[in-house]
């Protein structure tokens, strides 16, 4: 199985290659997956043919999700799952985005379904989309401060759990 | 706030706000519906009332502790959020599990699998006005629990799969257990049947109800028997199989009508396909060899051992003090949930604890297209809606 799926990677990566070359600026292996890292401009594009090449045919939109890397520079990666349900293939985009300047194409117009999925991204992390139809938070409300799945957001938060509400003075 | 913005002094629709306290919300769900008379013309859903940041805690645990949190994501499917993880992680450290655990783990998950989908079929009945299929739903549910409380000691938070195999070996008395379950479930599962399948109102509720086309199903990522429902045939445990689903011999039914009650035959055939995948496993799994592979510094070593070999005890010490440190790197497992495809992505930056741990949610990305499936539908049939594409609140809003 997995000697199969990376020589369908392969298929995939060559077939990129051939129609951008500089769309594809380097591929991870890594346990028998390939992660294509692809140019943060050209990620809308990659990804439309992508869907539509009938050779790669990936109509489905599995997962989008970031990863923050503080303090490193560039700061945030983006990975993108995507399967082929003809081919029985998955492939995972990778794009790399600045910590001072978090913006990425949306992928709404390639596969509505990336909808939730970036809001749920700009919501926890604050990256923006730029062509999103409905860029608002998802998860939680629309007066929270910060971006709580960042790195440099505390795990208890900022505010200080109201002790008096239990009962115990503060100052003890 | 979300909020439906009509133009003043228009007086042809009006603006509903359905839960977040609504039973058939399945939880804490809020829509908008904007309506016209009682014809939806536009839905809002609105998540997010039971966020309660597990993809940040797990971030704050080593990778054994993070287990107990993914119980709590979609709490009828435990197992499957158990072995999703498990595998992540085991994938990013390329441990090879025993043939003997990757059986019970597929024996479980298929059994959760079965009671994840009683509990949708009794709840998604009383939604619809019947009452009794809800009382037999959660008496076999019942016996497939205590099944789990035999393995694990929990009925619902299992924890059972841990990382490298299992947390215990199974119990004696095991076997009989299961042998027992599968003789009584095929014929509970006609029983169901015929309560439903041909009942008059039961097809006038769900019939042509809530459709979705395949392609727009795609489009909008959406996973599990809502896809198989509309036609394609995806289904992860025979794309892209995982835990040994290579060796069973199952069906993977598909629909092509695509409406309320199409879901339900899915999921109707779908328990029976599980029964099918949990008689294998019965006959597959050995009586001995080892339920946990062995990879000294990530499993923890046996009782036994500990008492006798310096080398157990220090990594017995190590694995529950410090944790174990991955290489860096990323993995993704994608595994066929009761709901769709479940996956989960583990990042490590070479630390004991993960720098990012995410669940693609399946029945977060399948809510997304409910406008979708109601819009242009009566305000009786987004109950409807609502109950076919299986919405777990604490796997949506996590």
């Amino acid at each position: 199985m997995t000697g199969n799926a990376s020589q369908n990677a392969e298929l995939v990566v060559a077939r990129l290659r051939a129609w951008k070359a500089e769309a594809v600026a380097e591929v991870i292996a890594f346990r028998g997956d390939t992660t294509v890292v692809v140019p943060r401009g050209y990620l809308r594009e990659l990804c439309e043919q992508a869907r539509t090449d009938g050779e790669l045919q990936f109509n489905l939109l599995s997962d989008a999700t970031c990863v923050d890397r503080f303090p490193t520079e560039p700061r945030f990666e983006l990975n993108y799952q995507l399967v082929s349900i003809p081919h029985r293939r998955r492939i995972t985009l990778r794009v790399r985005v600045p910590g001072s300047d978090p913006v990425v194409d949306s992928l709404v117009p390639v596969w509505p379904g990336a909808n939730w999925l970036e809001r749920e991204v700009f919501d926890l992390f604050g990256i923006r989309f730029t062509g999103h139809p409905d860029l608002r938070r998802i998860l939680l409300p629309d007066d929270f401060e910060g971006h709580p799945l960042r790195r440099d957001f505390p795990v208890h938060g900022y505010r200080d759990v109201p002790a008096a509400s239990f009962g115990i003075r503060k100052n003890l | 706030m979300t909020t439906v913005e009509t133009a003043l002094g228009q007086s042809k629709t009006m603006v509903l706000n359905m839960g977040p306290q609504h039973p058939s919300t399945h939880g804490v769900l809020r829509i908008l519906l904007e309506l016209d008379g009682e014809t939806v013309v536009k839905a809002i859903p609105d998540c997010g009332y039971l966020h309660t940041g597990i993809e940040k805690s797990c971030e704050d645990k080593t990778y054994s502790q993070a287990i107990t949190l993914t119980d709590r994501i979609d709490y009828l499917n435990p197992l499957g959020n158990n072995l999703v993880y498990c595998l992540a992680v085991e994938k990013l450290l390329g441990l090879e599990i025993p043939k003997r655990a990757q059986y019970v783990r597929v024996m479980l998950t298929e059994l959760q699998r079965i009671s994840s989908h009683l509990v949708w079929l009794g709840t998604h009945a009383i939604d619809l006005g019947a009452m009794s299929v809800f009382l037999y739903c959660f008496r076999e549910r019942e016996e497939i629990l205590k099944i789990f409380e035999l393995f694990a000691g929990q009925r619902m938070m299992t924890s059972y799969f841990r990382i490298g195999g299992l947390a215990l070996e199974p119990p004696a008395g095991w076997r009989q257990a299961v042998d027992r379950f599968l003789k009584m479930m095929p014929s509970r599962v006609d029983e169901y049947e015929n309560l439903l399948t041909e009942n008059r109102i039961w097809m006038g509720r769900t019939q042509g109800i809530g459709y979705i086309s395949a392609e727009n199903a795609v489009a909008l990522s959406m996973t599990g028997p809502t896809l198989r429902a509309a036609g394609i045939n995806y289904d992860n445990r025979r794309l892209f199989p995982y835990s040994s689903y290579e060796e069973f011999d199952f069906a993977v039914p598909t629909r092509t009508d695509s409406d309320c009650f199409g879901r339900y035959m899915i999921r109707v055939a779908e328990m029976r396909e599980s029964l099918k995948i949990v008689q294998q496993a019965y006959h597959k799994i050995p009586d001995e060899g080892a339920v946990r592979t062995d990879a000294p510094g990530i499993v923890p070593p046996e009782r036994e051992k500990m008492k006798t070999e310096m080398e157990a005890l220090i990594y017995h010490f190590k694995i529950y003090t410090e944790g174990f440190s991955p290489a860096p790197g990323e993995a993704f497992v994608a595994v066929e949930s009761p709901r769709g495809e479940l996956g989960c992505f583990v990042a490590s930056d070479g630390s004991p604890k993960p720098l990012r741990v995410h669940f693609r949610a399946p029945s977060y990305i399948n809510l997304q297209a409910l406008p979708k499936l109601i819009e242009g539908q009566l305000i009786s049939d987004v109950i409807a809606c609502i109950g076919t594409i299986d919405i777990v609140l604490g796997e949506v809003d996590r």
